[in-house]
């Protein structure tokens, strides 16, 4: 169920530079990456969006017209409602930090964890920003644009242990 | 305060007799390719670190250069317990993109192979709940029925395991009456091996006590740590996509929301076994009332591949196969990001899809609900012993290819 235009009138009301969007029924606002933090404890006290359904990013790299090269993807929801509200907000390379939303959703944690894992976006204020699914050794992004589908040769050189390595 | 907590209160965590004990990644009770990184006091689990991406593959990578009918062979791997309701999910979050209204026929059959799916997905994790627990007979009488749906599901595409049913504007072919035969047996059976398995262990003592009590998760921490499907129903949030935004044609049918209070690993059990029973009364009244006409959206309209008969005896068929399958045609695809998520049977199932004009998705963000799920595991088991793990682990029914992917 898309967000109430009352929703989407009091962010926009109290954060400047929000655009919001809709298509096919998907309520989206568009943040300014310094104030994402401030509209996100808004949305969940004021907007009780109480459920963070999704978090994750777009290397806009190779997109037609695109401006900014990373575009982060909150997707909240109410649980007693059922109104569905796509936080987005661009970051450019090279300051690709942004607050963590683990304060506000324990649910973040591991989400975000991926989006670092896949696209080296840095958590401010993560207890634990570590790699979730490649090697603690891997040294790339595998999910930005500039990395092949066949990878660079990591899958080859891996180190193989022997029985009286391990 | 319960035993767990005071005896998590003695011990601090200094303490250096604390034993490390490695569960996994090769391990029967894990069933999937998963690790656990275990700190003992005895038999007491001090702490779990969750160790993952055993089985990564990917499938997101895969997602930007494949095109849009053939990704549904990749979401069929992800939770391969239930492959058809992650083709659904994903076909449901492709047309939304495209804006392609399928037919009411089309709707019908994908709602039917959904519950389906359910099914068969609660029977295996309900079924390897009672193994781990020692439940054998459960577990056999649970398989039994899954080995029938896999044959429905052989009658309705050819493929037991990884179906690829769906496709852009419909499904891969009409469901023939050998299908419908096949799934009103099913529906007219398969109450009573529900009533055995609920008659083995719902009052068995051993299983009660192995279930009841263990990793509790209240309603606040649920929503919080963003659980949905029967792990949050367990704890009393009463979010059901197919009641709260139906899609498809849920909103046809009358069925219950299956929620508990208790959010133990017992709750999980029994929610799951009552949403089967409802699954299989929506099962019941969509195959009886399934509207007549084509499955797929027209040919003219260049969304759904036409028949081979369409392509080898009419010019427009002909024509529809070449646009849809050149590589340099195809679909019209929006420069837009939509998000769409199915009630899946192990929560809710999303794809976040960016179009960008071509008929390869420019990002196929898939949101599985095993990798949120696994992330409650520390939470649950911390002051429980050494066996009550695979307890907790089953009931969340983690299925590492979704959580990986």
């Amino acid at each position: 169920m898309p967000a109430k235009p009352e929703t989407i009138a009091a962010l926009a009301a109290r954060f400047a530079g929000l655009s919001a969007s809709e298509f096919r029924g998907d309520t989206r606002v568009v943040v300014l990456k310094d104030s994402l933090l401030a509209a996100m404890q808004h949305l969940k006290s004021d907007g009780k969006f109480d459920l963070l359904v999704d978090v994750t990013c777009v290397d806009y790299l190779n997109y037609r017209d695109a401006r900014d090269r990373f575009g982060l993807v909150y997707l909240l929801a109410n649980t007693v409602t059922n109104e569905r509200l796509t936080v987005r907000s661009f970051l450019n390379e090279p300051d690709l930090t942004v607050p963590s939303m683990v304060p506000l959703w324990s649910g973040a944690n591991w989400l975000e964890r991926e989006v670092y894992d896949m696209f080296g976006i840095l958590f401010d204020g993560h207890p634990d920003l570590r790699r979730i699914l490649m090697p603690n050794e891997f040294a790339e992004f595998p999910l930005r644009k500039d990395y092949p589908l066949q990878g660079r040769g990591e899958r080859h050189n891996f180190p193989v242990l022997k029985r009286n390595q391990a | 305060m319960s035993v767990a907590e005071a005896t998590l209160e003695q011990r601090p965590q200094e303490q250096d007799y604390l034993w490390t004990l490695n569960f996994g990644p090769q391990h029967p009770a894990t069933h999937t390719t998963l690790r656990l990184v275990l700190k003992l006091d005895g038999e007491r689990v001090v702490d779990a670190v969750p160790d993952i991406g055993y089985l990564h593959s990917g499938f997101e990578k895969i997602g930007e250069h494949l095109d849009y009918n053939q990704y549904v062979t990749v979401t069929d791997r992800m939770n391969y317990i239930s492959p058809l309701a992650n083709n659904v999910a994903w076909h449901g979050a492709v047309e939304k993109l495209l804006g392609i209204e399928i037919t009411p026929r089309c709707k019908y059959i994908r709602t039917i192979i959904a519950e389906l799916a359910r099914i068969s997905d609660h029977l295996l994790s309900t079924g390897a709940m009672g193994l781990d627990t020692g439940a054998f007979t459960f577990f056999l009488y649970a398989f039994y029925q899954r080995e029938r749906l896999y044959d429905i599901f052989e009658a309705l595409c050819g493929a037991r395991f990884t179906n690829s049913y769906t496709r852009v504007g419909g499904v891969m072919h009409d469901m023939t009456p050998l299908v419908v035969q096949k799934i009103r047996a099913f529906v007219k059976s398969f109450p009573e091996t529900l009533d055995d398995m609920e008659k083995l262990v719902n009052r068995n003592r051993i299983f009660v006590d192995r279930m009841k009590g263990v990793g509790l998760l209240s309603k606040e921490e649920a929503t919080n740590m963003s659980a949905t499907g029967p792990v949050a129903r367990a704890s009393g949030v009463t979010r059901d996509l197919r009641k709260d935004e139906p899609y498809l044609a849920y909103a046809d049918f009358d069925f219950n929301i299956c929620c508990a209070k208790a959010g133990d690993c017992f709750a999980r059990y029994y929610v799951r076994m009552a949403e089967m029973r409802e699954s299989l009364r929506i099962v019941a009244a969509a195959i009886e009332n399934i509207p007549s006409g084509p499955a797929n959206v027209g040919v003219d309209e260049r969304t759904a591949l036409p028949t081979k008969q369409q392509v080898y005896q009419t010019i427009e068929g002909t024509i529809t196969h070449f646009e849809l399958v050149m590589q340099n045609r195809g679909f019209t695809v929006p420069n837009e990001e939509t998000y769409s998520a199915i009630e899946a049977p192990n929560g809710e199932l999303g794809f976040y899809l960016a179009g960008d004009g071509s008929n390869v998705a420019y990002r196929a963000r898939c949101r599985p609900p095993s990798f949120i799920h696994f992330a409650l595991f520390p939470q649950l088991i911390r002051g429980h012993t050494l066996s009550d793990v695979v307890a907790v682990l089953g009931s969340l029914n983690i299925i590492a290819a979704e959580l990986d992917r």
